[in-house]
């Protein structure tokens, strides 16, 4: 008898002591911009991501890098809960996003997109003119006023090195410009509400070296106001922009994508700790 | 040395060309595709060599004219003209939204379990023979309307506005046809809407998500503007259908071949109705080519619904000056 409640206190104890270092953890990890804690991602049954804890700086870029399939934009896109749209997505664990939780039942998943924007490795402007695809966002975001709105669009049309090229076609379509055109567009579009947070999914992955070049300046400006994710899977891209990096890889008997490695990118790739992000890095696999 | 190797690689494409049909085949698609220019031009040929006759007598004034009297020769195109033109356009403003909405729930709000038992449902709609939906007007939708749409209508709205005017004792009229042929085409409308919404890129819903769009937004700004054109097209679909339904408008229309009425609720006629239960009993030669004259006018009315529709599609789908989507 005595025995039992022993066992019982013990059980008690420990599943206590469990939950306050949890506790612990998630409060220590509340001073970063984003935080993920013990993330999985499901895709039905599938789990694409497992375990993911993950801190994201402010005003800071964040390079993730890892091969195909290990699960990068997936993470990407829980972060604006791009996922939403998938009946079969499913999220566990946490990500905190100024230590609010972005999955809690007090998050409107539209107010986290309007914090949390996003530019696609496809560049996909709306079927509108080059103008009306800026200022769209704005006019979602609240803004009313025309000529601020207009001032706006020039504003961040400069700030994505757009605007000497098509500042004589504003009212023409913005699927009219060439690929790279119209990423530097989408890009302009994602910055013009000022979110907190930018996302980027290979974004330089179907442009030519200048266009990508003109892209890896704008980030670097943005820094000063934004926090910028970055997928690439171009290394020497990772090296050039990134003040952190982070690692993915997916693992050969679940398949599910896990964290190998993060820090700052100096040491991830001068002096990385595990072999696999070494051999990664180096261009041994992936 | 390098001239002959040149010519012996042409030779070799020239061979590699003919070897796998690429010629034949050029042929045989040009070949049929001329069949059809043919065959537009052939019925063309007919409806106007067989309506000499009556345009002779009647001239141009004929498309203006009322009055339908097969023994004492008076014919008039208006009644026709205008039942049909009415009748389709009621249809078409009926079911172009509606098919619109029930494509946009089909293809973005319907669970997913729901999608395939439903576009199939609605495509089983649209295969239903047109006799089959005039009788189930003749019965069950005309009684329903008469009392329950038709004499509150009239006995409000209509007494001051003539469109709505009584009386409505038949039942059977211009708005009756043009609602039946609105549920004629609406499954018409509302498959092809969705097929032309199924392919629209989900990068394009992801855009306007990103930027904090609402379900609602995303299809009004995203995925109804990318579709533009192919919506229109099917509307247009949608309307040569109803332009050349004959059964089922024949059943509800009433047959007033020889008057307009100013109300909605009054008996017509349309073209295609009007040749379909005339020409079993025409028996001399002017009623038949006055019929055939009726057919060409159809000929007309579609061919140019369907020019203006190119434009439309055409003017529409140009969006934004400059873009480069057909
Ligand atoms: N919508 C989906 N439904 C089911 N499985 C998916 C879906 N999207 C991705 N996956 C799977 O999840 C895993 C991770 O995919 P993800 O797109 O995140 O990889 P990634 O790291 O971005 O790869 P890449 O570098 O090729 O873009 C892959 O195994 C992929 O097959
Ligand atoms: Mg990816």
């Amino acid at each position: 008898m005595t025995q039992e409640v022993q066992i019982q206190a013990n059980i008690f104890s420990s599943l206590i002591t469990r939950f306050s270092n949890y506790q612990n953890e998630a409060v220590g990890a509340l001073s970063n911009k984003i935080q993920a804690l013990h993330f999985d991602f499901y895709y039905g049954k599938f789990q694409a991501l497992n375990d993911l804890s993950l801190a994201i700086k402010e005003r800071s870029i964040t390079a993730l890098i890892g091969p195909s399939g290990c699960g990068k934009s997936t993470f990407l896109r829980a972060i604006n809960r791009m996922h939403d749209q998938n009946p079969t997505a499913r999220a566990a664990g946490r990500i905190f996003l100024d230590g609010q939780d972005i999955y809690g039942p007090f998050t409107d998943p539209l107010l986290l997109r309007r914090r949390v924007g996003m530019v696609f490795q496809r560049p996909n402007p709306f079927t509108l003119s080059i103008f009306d695809n800026v200022a769209y966002g704005l006019r979602v975001a609240g803004w009313k006023d025309k000529k601020r709105i207009a001032e706006r669009v020039e504003e961040v049309l400069h700030q994505a090195a757009l605007w000497n090229e098509v500042k004589d076609r504003l009212n023409h379509s913005g699927l009219g410009l060439s690929g790279g055109q119209q990423q530097r567009l989408c890009i302009a579009r994602t910055i013009a509400p000022k979110p907190e947070v930018i996302l980027m999914d290979e974004p330089a992955s179907a442009l030519d070296p200048i266009s990508t070049l003109k892209i890896e300046e704008t980030m670097f400006e943005l820094r000063q106001e934004f926090t910028i994710i970055i997928v690439t899977h171009s290394m020497q891209q990772a090296a050039r922009v990134s003040d952190e990096t982070a690692f993915l890889l997916m693992n050969a008997e679940t398949r599910a994508g896990e964290l190998i490695e993060a820090g700052p990118t100096d040491q991830i790739f001068t002096n990385p700790q595990d072999k696999r992000t070494e051999d990664y890095i180096s261009g041994r696999f992936g | 040395m390098s001239q002959k190797e040149e010519n012996s690689s042409f030779y070799e494409v020239w061979q590699r060309r003919t070897q796998h049909g690429d010629l034949l085949f050029g042929w045989l698609t040009l070949f049929f595709g001329l069949v059809v220019i043919t065959l537009v031009f052939a019925i063309g040929y007919v409806v106007w060599s067989g309506s000499a006759e009556a345009r002779d007598r009647f001239g141009f004034g004929f498309l203006f004219q009322t009055g339908w009297n097969p023994v004492k020769h008076n014919f008039g195109a208006m009644p026709a003209i205008y039942g049909t033109l009415v009748s389709s356009l009621i249809a078409v403003t009926l079911a172009g939204p509606l098919g619109i909405l029930i494509a946009v729930f089909l293809s973005e709000l319907c669970p997913l379990h729901l999608r395939n038992p439903l576009s199939f449902l609605i495509e089983l709609l649209a295969a239903i023979p047109s006799v089959i939906y005039g009788m189930w007007g003749v019965f069950v939708f005309i009684p329903f309307f008469k009392s329950g749409i038709a004499k509150p209508l009239a006995s409000t709205v209509g007494q001051w506005l003539p469109l709505f005017a009584g009386p409505v004792a038949a039942g059977r009229g211009v708005m009756v046809a043009g609602i039946i042929l609105a549920i004629m085409i609406l499954p018409t409308i509302a498959a092809i809407a969705r097929e032309i919404l199924a392919v629209v890129p989900n990068h394009q819903r992801e855009a306007l998500l990103a930027v904090g769009a609402t379900r609602w937004e995303m299809i009004w700004y995203g995925v109804l503007p990318y579709s533009r054109a192919g919506i229109v097209g099917g509307i247009m679909l949608g309307l040569g259908r109803a332009l050349g339904e004959t059964m089922a408008a024949l059943m509800v229309i009433g047959s007033a071949k020889s008057t307009i009425e100013n109300s909605l609720f009054a008996p017509g006629i349309t073209a295609a109705a009007l040749i379909a239960s005339e020409l079993p009993n025409a028996n001399d030669s002017l009623h038949e080519s006055t019929l055939i004259l009726i057919a060409l006018v159809l000929f007309g009315i579609t061919l140019i619904l369907n020019i203006l529709a190119r434009l439309l599609v055409w003017q529409v789908s140009r969006g934004p000056v400059g873009t480069i989507r057909a």
